[in-house]
């Protein structure tokens, strides 16, 4: 594996604590302690996020931290302390995240749901989110339960699965990946919260985009599903995962420095001008190409694999607020003199009216 | 061709001329094109300087249902609903029975011949008008006879009524403005059946217009359009939406005017508008907007209402400012979605679980439905809490007299913010500390440059530094806060206004669109012997001055249009001791409540 993102980082100064390009810590990137159960997923997926808004030395007072109801949903106080965060109502975070990227086209938005979050009151809000393409990373720390009202079945529960009591969930899952392909969404992955490497890559990458950009990562709930039976303990996602292809993130400030043997790595363009390099493991996986997505998704399902990496991506599709023809400058900065208009439009309005 | 304006002098009588002052009932049915008909009509009288109002009685439907348009015509400038027909035009078949039925005897009838509507009453002045002939003169394309059907009866109106007939022509240029086509074909349709009317009609009742001069440099609008024009000149810089009737065409109109007067010089728009899946999208997207620093909105009716509760409690707790516009339409329920009530008074104030409140503004005319909007984006910013606007559909929907709308003397109040540089001035902030002892604490917006600037927003329980806790102390310091708040809205509401009469024993109390009523029934009272004082509530928390009014007086009716009395539950829960001093005037068919119906109601008390 080659580390090419890893050459540029700066050696660190003798026991002073490494910093990024704008001279932060990883601490400065960090948040309250977690008060979720030892050993759960979602921490997993904390660490990761901290470690890559640092990497990619983004300004936290840029980022708007997001989130619905359920222990996911906490976890954006464990992050990112200097960045606004948005706690909101359940499934109903990417309405928030709508009206705060139409405040505001600036901010980087990341919202972090679950999959009872997401998959069942917030369906309609998560359709919506992704057919206007509103511009936010939008994970989804999919356990298969609800953990905070202590272990009900989720709707991505997988046919067959057993909760701790044995009892066996008859219904179909949602595929929120495949889902979100469906439609119209331009940036669409898979993770595992046991990948760390493969989890920050994806996330960079998904931050990278300009767009709604889907990331579905399977987190247990190491409390009410990670029992013999469940298809989202460690156990059982560390045998079934599948990743499509190996992933190095080369952002857009760095050079590309290792080369490949033709026909084993696919370079994927990001909207910022960063690279995300897919190296081919088993197949040659084309993310640009919408059918042979789904057919890989409804593959896995057959396979009963957990299909990871980037499903696929469409860079071109253009942003919500880029297509209303708004000022460039953000409306919650405009003042009165922009907002208010003279009196003679009043007088010409009053003027029709009599 | 025969005259057919037939039967009854002698039943009608000759009396004399009722100048000014009558109602004009036009029985259509809807997706006709009457209405466009109709507002020429009523704005020639308009024209003419006689005080005018229009009510369109609408079904929820798009084409084949019967539809009602009211001009009521009064030179002392009363514009309430009145339920006296004096001129009918019965152009739809499937009412005409009912409508001719429900006349009183000497009112006046304008029907097409072939519905023979002189067989069901003699009673009434038959006008009867070979409508399908004159629209063939009009016309060869059938597709338009019968749009041009509806301006023929307004040239025959136009000769029966004396509406001048160059101002029926300036209104059609004005409705058709830009359609030359159009403008030609209405303007001769409508002289056909002046000229028909005038050759075939032998006039024979009392009704008659003749020009004034009391609506000059007035305007006729709309309450949304009213409220739109408000929202505009507020500053509103997001708008989220979901189409609902009543309240749909306060965002339509305001997004045409932003169209105009709303982009910079190089054509950007310095707003957003969405249109969102739902209601409950519709006020998260308000308050992530609110939230994020921009004056936000959205506008919706009852049934949206119950669907942003939990978003509008979670507004209030976390205080985000937005502004909601509730148009009330009668529910529960999908109710009567194109009638008018003052139902959601009570739903709205309380809106959302566990101890919330919400400042609601109460505008009475379309003049206050621009003030009031105005008002509610600095109240919102200022009070860091979802202000509420309670119009109704016929505030909303019909046509109001007016005097032109003032611009804005007031600048905008963006409420309690703090930027980086006063963050580095003050070393930092607590998101949900007291510090002026209004209850309002200072905010942040996102993306402020500053290492203290950002802080947590949560629905859940939070501390003065919006860190989550569950200790009772906190819960019940920020709960008192809230309360202090609210104090602190109190000062800021437009307070209510009293008319007191020296003599008067009883007072009226009244809100938003009854208010038209009530003038008319105060002077229909006053001719009874009954003289009264009026208090007009403009907004909630209410006051003392509600207090002192009602103290003022042996007893106080409390008129609205609601079943449950809803004004009056909400003054004796805030006055318990008042309580025995307050009685009830309700009306809640979906109709526009009349001056005859008060009246009525407390003379049979008073006497």
């Amino acid at each position: 594996m080659t580390q090419a993102s890893q050459t540029s980082q700066p050696t660190p100064p003798a026991r002073q604590p490494q910093t990024n390009k704008l001279g932060l810590t990883l601490a400065d990137y960090k948040g309250s302690p977690s008060t979720l159960c030892d050993g759960c997923g979602h921490d997993a997926i904390t660490s990761q996020i901290i470690k890559a808004f640092w990497e990619l030395s983004i300004e936290p007072h840029q980022v708007v931290k997001l989130s619905g109801i359920g222990c996911s949903s906490k976890t954006p106080a464990y992050f990112l302390s200097r960045s606004h965060g948005f706690n909101s109502v359940h499934g109903r975070m990417p309405s928030i995240a709508t009206g705060a990227h139409m405040a505001n086209q600036k901010l980087t938005l990341l919202g972090v749901s679950g999959d009872g979050d997401t998959a069942s009151i917030g369906l309609g809000q998560f359709g919506h989110l992704i057919r206007r393409n509103v511009p936010v990373v939008y994970i989804i720390e999919n356990n298969g339960v609800y953990g905070l009202t202590k272990g009900q079945f989720s709707a991505t529960a997988d046919r067959g699965s057993k909760l701790k009591d044995g009892t066996v969930n008859e219904l179909t899952a949602i595929d929120l990946c495949g889902l979100a392909i469906e439609l119209g969404c331009g940036f669409v992955a898979r993770s595992f919260a046991g990948d760390p490497r493969q989890l920050v890559t994806l996330l960079k990458a998904a931050v990278s985009h300009r767009g709604t950009a889907v990331l579905d990562v399977i987190s247990p709930c190491v409390t009410f599903n990670n029992h013999a039976g469940s298809t989202k303990s460690y156990k059982t996602a560390k045998e079934i995962d599948t990743p499509l292809h190996g992933l190095d993130y080369i952002p857009f400030y760095e050079q590309i420095t290792v080369d490949y043997e033709e026909g084993t790595v696919r370079d994927v363009q990001l909207h910022d001008g960063s690279v995300l390099q897919l190296k081919k493991i088993d197949r040659d996986y084309d993310p640009t190409d919408r059918f042979a997505a789904d057919r890989a998704i409804h593959q896995s399902h057959r396979d009963g694999t957990l299909l990871t990496g980037l499903l696929y991506i469409d860079k071109e599709l253009r942003d919500f607020s880029s297509v209303q023809n708004m000022v460039d400058e953000p409306l919650s900065s405009l003042q009165q003199k922009d907002l208010r208009p003279p009196k003679e439009s009043m007088d010409k309005i009053m003027q029709a009216l009599m | 061709m025969k005259t057919l304006a037939a039967n009854s002098t002698e039943k009608t009588g000759k009396k004399e001329q009722i100048v000014n002052d009558f109602q004009i009932h036009v029985a259509t049915v809807n997706g006709s094109g009457s209405q466009s008909s109709n507002t020429v009509l009523m704005r020639a009288i308009f024209q003419m300087g006689i005080p005018v109002s229009g009510k369109n009685l609408f079904p929820s439907n798009i084409m084949g249902l019967p539809t009602w348009f009211t001009i009521r015509v009064n030179k002392d400038g009363y514009v309430a609903r009145t339920p006296k027909v004096h001129v009918l035009v019965a152009m739809n078949p499937q009412t005409a029975v009912e409508d001719v039925k429900e006349l009183s005897p000497g009112a006046v009838c304008v029907s097409p011949v072939e519905l023979n509507l002189d067989k069901i009453r003699d009673d009434v002045k038959h006008y009867q008008i070979p409508f399908s002939e004159l629209a063939n003169q009009a016309t060869e394309n059938i597709k338009l006879r019968k749009l041009l059907t509806n301006i023929i009866y307004v040239g025959v109106l136009g000769h029966l009524l004396d509406v001048e007939q160059e101002e029926i022509e300036i209104a059609i240029a004005r409705q058709f403005e830009g359609k030359e086509k159009a403008i030609d074909l209405n303007v001769n349709a409508a002289r056909i059946g002046r000229q028909w009317a005038r050759e075939n009609l032998d006039k024979d009742d009392p009704y008659k217009l003749s020009r004034m001069d009391k609506t000059k440099g007035k305007i006729i609008i709309d309450g949304n359009g009213a409220a739109a024009i408000g929202c505009m000149f507020a500053g509103v810089s997001f708008v989220a939406w979901y189409p609902i009737t009543p309240s749909s065409s306060l965002c339509e109109q305001l997004i045409d005017y932003m169209e105009e007067f709303r982009l910079d010089e190089d054509g950007k728009r310095t707003y957003a508008v969405v249109q969102a899946e739902d209601e409950l999208a519709a006020v998260g997207m308000a308050l992530g907007a609110g939230w994020a620093g921009a004056r936000s909105m959205t506008s919706t009716s009852g049934p949206g209402i119950s669907l942003m509760s939990e978003f509008t409690g979670y507004g209030y707790f976390a205080e985000i400012p937005t502004v909601i516009f509730d148009v009330q339409r009668v529910g529960p329920s999908t109710g009567l979605p194109t009638r008018t009530s003052q139902g959601d008074l009570i739903s709205t104030y309380f809106l959302s679980h566990g101890d919330t409140k919400h400042p609601i503004l109460l505008p009475a005319s379309v003049e206050e439905c621009y003030e009031f909007s105005v008002q509610a984006f600095d109240m919102a910013e200022r009070l860091q809490t979802p202000v509420f606007v309670l119009t109704d559909l016929d505030l909303a929907m019909n046509n109001w007299m007016a005097d032109p709308f003032e611009y804005p003397k007031e600048p905008f109040d963006r409420g309690k913010v703090l930027n980086a540089e006063d963050l580095e001035r003050l070393g930092g902030f607590a998101r949900y500390k007291d510090v002026d002892g209004d209850g309002i604490p200072y905010r942040t917006l996102p993306g402020t440059n500053h290492p203290k600037a950002a802080y947590f927003t949560r629905g859940s329980g939070h501390n003065e530094n919006a860190a989550y806790t569950e200790k009772a102390e906190d819960y019940v310091n920020l709960m008192d806060r809230l309360k202090r708040k609210w104090e602190t809205a109190q000062k800021l509401i437009p307070v209510g206004i009293a008319d007191m009469n020296k003599d008067a024993k009883i007072g009226i109390i009244a809100f938003g669109s009854t208010h038209w009523a009530v003038l008319e029934c105060r002077d229909q009272l006053s001719a009874r012997g009954i003289p009264t004082s009026y208090f007009r509530i403009r907004a909630l928390p209410f006051t003392h001055r509600v207090k002192d009014f009602v103290d003022a007086h042996d007893h106080v009716y409390v008129v609205e249009q609601n079943r449950d009395g809803q004004m009056l539950d909400l003054i004796r829960m805030e006055f318990p001791m008042l309580a025995t001093k307050l009685h009830s005037v309700r009306h809640y068919s979906g109709i526009p409540i009349d001056a005859q119906f008060i009246t009525d109601h407390i003379a049979e008390q008073e006497n």
